[in-house]
């Protein structure tokens, strides 16, 4: 967060409870019975919306200037690319 | 809630102070070293699936999301000792520093004993003995990519031990400073550097319990 600057305080223990539950079912939705595609994409939101939430909350990213998120946003296009592009080697 | 010193005044440009932008831009060219593994790691289960098993098929699911579970406790007390110390609580810092400590030992300790189980079971990198390898070959089928399950898994998981290990070593040098009386509300900058590093090797575990073991 931006030093000297005030702020509501985080939601530690409601992101906690979150992530808790969250990692529950991912194991419980990892064993079901659904097709191996909707397996894959249920599992990636959930993983991705616990990384998030560390993120925002953990890593107080919700509470800083708009040119830190920039930055912090600006590795992941990148890996996108890193990963389509040689993924379509396969293909 | 905190009051601006000098070592966290802000730059001019980034409006962040000095030390927390330099974390920061370490930590994105961990996400692009992070993304070498995982990405390797998708393109090579996408490139040769017979290779890789099944959840839970041979890794240890159970014992492993409790894992996860005691990496996202440990990411907890980390920003308990951080919001301690905002306040001014030194004994509060403290105790929350020793048990993120504590939590991320035991993270390492759970994943040695892990990987104690997996070699003792022949899961090793070089996988003539996974048994996806032994399935394939009694199957008739060529065997290709045979030592790719183990090699990327013992990478990833490895590489990602390597951090939380360098964390706790981290953790505890910070703990040292603490017990100094090195933080106070006006200066912790120290804290919340050692929080941005522990919270992010915690994000990464996120992304690779889901890609390597559940997936």
């Amino acid at each position: 967060m931006v030093a000297g600057e005030e702020h509501k305080a985080p939601p530690y223990m409601i992101v906690f409870v979150v992530l808790g539950v969250l990692t529950v079912l991912e194991v419980l939705f990892a064993f079901t019975s659904l097709p191996k595609l909707w397996l894959a994409v249920g599992l990636i939101v959930m993983a991705l919306w616990k990384a998030v939430l560390v993120a925002m909350y953990y890593m107080h990213l919700r509470f800083e200037p708009r040119r830190l998120w920039i930055l912090a946003a600006s590795p992941i296009p990148l890996a996108i690319i890193l990963v389509v592009v040689v993924i379509q080697e396969i293909f | 809630m905190t009051t601006m010193t000098t070592d966290r005044a802000p730059m001019a440009g980034m409006k962040v102070y000095h030390l927390k932008l330099g974390m920061w831009v370490f930590l994105l060219s961990e996400v692009m070293f992070f993304t070498g593994l995982i990405g390797s790691y998708i393109i090579l289960r996408f490139a040769h699936p017979e290779a890789f098993g099944a959840p839970g098929e041979v890794l240890n699911v159970p014992l492993t999301a409790l894992n996860t579970f005691v990496l996202i406790c440990s990411s907890v007390t980390m920003v308990k000792a951080f919001a301690a110390i905002e306040q001014g609580d030194q004994e509060g810092l403290k105790n929350w520093l020793m048990a993120t400590i504590v939590l991320g030992a035991a993270f390492v300790g759970v994943q040695a004993f892990e990987y104690t189980i997996l070699v003792r079971e022949g899961f090793v990198p070089m996988a003539e003995s996974y048994h996806a390898i032994a399935r394939t070959a009694a199957e008739g089928s060529e065997v290709i990519g045979g030592p790719l399950y183990g090699a990327t898994f013992y990478m990833m998981t490895g590489f990602h031990g390597t951090h939380v290990s360098i964390g706790v070593l981290c953790l505890c040098f910070t703990l040292w400073r603490a017990r100094q009386g090195a933080y106070t509300a006006g200066s912790l900058g120290g804290v919340e550097i050692m929080g941005l590093y522990w919270h992010f090797v915690d994000l990464v575990w996120i992304l690779l319990f889901t890609i390597v073991y559940l997936i």
